[in-house]
């Protein structure tokens, strides 16, 4: 178990290891739902919490699939967890926020094959770290995933003014945002480890 | 089976390595597309890996389609994928260690690359086994074409090497910054630009011509 203090593993996690610009998790949400700041909040706080609930439930599962020593089984197991607890989320807010529920529309089922949860999951088993320790990746890639989203939608909400050639317009300056954001996160390098 | 129509679907085939290219149509399947592509080598066998599963996945969800109901279809699927994908996983494992390391954990999460998903529901749950056979190996090629446009551009600009062989000598400056995650993005911003550029001049020709033929 690596001796890493509480604190840089959640600031590692969240800006110098971000999740969407540095390692490439869970991209379809970030380009999908970035359009507008009014749904890429909540977007981030229903994937934060899927990421919470499905770190604390891998650490639980990975300790029984090791103490009985079939890890194969890691991936599905990890994977039916995810789905599971998206099911919750999204019942949660079919309930208490209808106007919301429709306007995530397909995205919410798909926060499922979000990669940035199964990512967390499985990252945190290869790291191998304890409970705690656990708990502050899954918060620090939340608070990454959601920081990462919203600055998106600012910017695209601006990039919608701007005249744009139509070949450019869409996915293409998108995704040159993306790397233009991930270029300035690159700056937090030197805070983390790997 | 389709296989004695002489009328088969070649166009199944055919639309997933071009007209509905899963990556730069579809804008499927993204997460690998960027993070693998930092080499030629990992674009590749991110590819075929993918392709695999692709493939059984299609092979075992069109068998079962009528087999499976319809309430628990996407569980199913996605446990029937991620039964292949642990399948790669070990093979990759046990036929290269260096290049199990350098994908690292993006070998597991090719379960969740939503185009896999996609084609099971959009496609395997509805065709023959023949047609969805053909269906995912279209997908997965075009899905592999799409990997290694990205993974050759960013070794050359970025490192200076194809598939490891030395291009320009000691005195080229790599790009670092094309083998950096930033370099992902930009690169695939580069080339949808391209083809979409160069769809709207097909587009703007063919009006042209529909205009003179009506003069």
């Amino acid at each position: 178990m690596p001796a890493e203090s509480l604190s840089f593993i959640f600031l590692n996690a969240a800006l110098a290891n971000n999740f969407v610009l540095a390692l490439f998790l869970g991209l379809c949400p970030f380009l999908g739902v970035s359009g507008k700041l009014d749904t890429a909040v909540p977007m981030g706080i229903a994937t934060s919490f899927v990421m919470l609930v499905s770190s604390i439930s891998a650490f639980g599962i990975n300790w029984i699939l090791t103490s009985l020593e079939i890890e194969f089984l890691r991936l599905i197991s990890y994977i039916v967890v995810i789905a599971s607890a998206v099911q919750l989320v999204e019942m949660v807010l079919k309930k208490f926020s209808p106007a919301l529920f429709h306007s995530l529309g397909i995205f919410l089922p798909l926060i499922t094959t979000n990669c940035a949860i199964l990512g967390l999951a499985l990252f945190q088993t290869f790291k191998e770290y304890d409970f705690l320790q656990s708990l502050a990746y899954a918060l620090g890639a939340g608070a990454g995933f959601t920081l990462a989203i919203v600055l998106m939608a600012g910017l695209r909400e601006r990039l919608a003014l701007a005249n744009l050639p139509t070949p450019a317009q869409g996915a293409a300056m998108s995704l040159m945002l993306g790397g233009l954001l991930s270029l300035v996160f690159m700056g937090f390098a030197g805070l983390g480890g790997q | 089976m389709s296989l004695h129509n002489p009328h088969i679907d070649w166009q199944t085939f055919t639309d997933g390595l071009w007209k509905e290219n899963p990556v730069f149509v579809m804008l499927l399947g993204m997460c690998p597309v960027l993070a693998v592509t930092n080499s030629a080598i990992n674009a590749l066998a991110m590819g075929l890996a993918t392709t695999f599963v692709l493939l059984a996945s299609g092979l075992l969800v069109s068998l079962l389609r009528h087999q499976i109901p319809k309430q628990v279809r996407i569980a199913t699927y996605i446990l029937i994928i991620a039964t292949f994908v642990t399948i790669v996983d070990y093979l990759i494992q046990a036929i290269s260690l260096e290049l199990y390391n350098a994908l690292g954990a993006f070998i597991q999460l090719i379960v969740v690359n939503c185009m896999i998903l996609g084609r099971a529901e959009a496609y395997a749950s509805k065709h023959r086994v023949a047609k969805s056979l053909l269906n995912a190996l279209g997908m997965g090629l075009g899905f592999t074409f799409a990997l290694l446009c990205l993974g050759v551009v960013r070794e050359v600009l970025g490192a200076g090497s194809l598939f490891g062989v030395d291009l320009f000598g000691s005195q080229f400056e790599p790009w670092v910054v094309m083998v950096l995650p930033p370099g992902g993005f930009i690169v695939l911003g580069g080339w949808l630009l391209l083809f979409e550029w160069l769809r709207e001049r097909r587009a703007a020709a063919q009006l042209e011509k529909e205009a003179a033929r009506a003069r």
